[in-house]
């Protein structure tokens, strides 16, 4: 692993990425985690139900940020519990005739939360934006590190 | 439909056992974008000392959503799917999934609030191996929407 609990210091980040969802994203994530939903896939019924349009499945948006925090640790099986509150919906436009253009991009920074060298784990806060506004609240993914 | 006061507190047995294969774990790494390779090759799982595939993170909640999806289908609940939002989510991993595992998870209904018309229900998958070795446990809170919201 190419992080050790000695050389951390809470509030340095620990990268930042952006995240480009389109429609096929959501289809494929329904598929592959069995949430079928239509208001994930199916504009008429996402709008029916009060919906802006088609929203991305707050799991598809928990389980894509935390890349950020696997791919810093080095090991995906270092996360040891990961959670979040959804607050506000992603809305995935349908760019299906644009092939390579996103519906939405999601914004994810990650700082060291906090630090807890008796249990040699680290708190990673997650910051996830969707056109300027927080989508998912106190996302927070707990490390075990050497 | 009518959210049942007395849910708070029940529970469901295990049900079907959840086989945890190298291609449902690859297919759902593709789907949340993961690109560690101990997702991908045994190889590189082996290198961290797993003895297969590692699933991500957020894989539980494949298993999880099938022990709530007892609840939500169950009539004496009184939930109303189609008016269910996710609210929150959490996975606490006692160890990590691996390719080959056999898996089944147990659900409690934690606790049950009232919400304006409709209710917030937190409900509780403890997924452990068909041995009984604790595995996961994860927590999700469904915001069960009101007639008027």
């Amino acid at each position: 692993m190419a992080v050790s609990i000695s050389t951390l210091e809470v509030g340095r980040q620990i990268g930042s990425t952006t995240i480009d969802i389109t429609r096929q994203d959501l289809v494929r994530y329904a598929g592959a985690s069995g949430d079928l939903n239509p208001i994930h896939w199916n504009q008429a019924f996402a709008e029916g139900v009060g919906l802006p349009g088609v929203i991305a499945h707050g799991m598809f948006t928990m389980g894509a940020v935390v890349q950020l925090v696997t791919a810093w640790v080095g090991d995906p099986a270092a996360v040891i519990d990961y959670q979040t509150r959804f607050t506000k919906p992603v809305v995935v436009e349908d760019t299906t005739a644009q092939p390579g253009e996103p519906g939405a991009v999601v914004e994810v920074t990650g700082i060291v939360g906090a630090i807890d060298t008796e249990r040699s784990t680290a708190r990673i806060d997650l910051t996830v934006t969707f056109a300027g506004q927080k989508v998912l609240v106190k996302a927070q993914a707990v490390v075990k590190l050497p | 439909m009518t959210i049942d006061p007395d849910l708070q507190g029940r529970s469901y047995p295990a049900g079907e056992t959840y086989s945890v294969g190298r291609e449902a774990i690859r297919d759902f790494a593709r789907a949340v974008k993961a690109t560690h390779p101990a997702h991908y090759e045994v190889d590189a799982a082996a290198a961290l000392g797993h003895r297969d595939l590692v699933a991500p993170p957020t894989f539980a909640i494949i298993i999880a959503q099938r022990a709530d999806a007892q609840l939500i289908a169950d009539p004496s609940a009184g939930i109303d799917f189609t008016r269910v939002v996710h609210a929150d989510q959490r996975f606490i991993h006692h160890r990590p999934i691996i390719a080959g595992d056999q898996l089944v998870a147990e659900l409690h209904v934690d606790q049950v609030r009232a919400m304006g018309g409709g209710a917030m229900i937190t409900t509780r998958a403890e997924i452990s191996t068909v041995d009984g070795e604790p595995t996961a446990t994860t927590t999700s809170s469904l915001l069960v929407r009101g007639e008027d919201q």
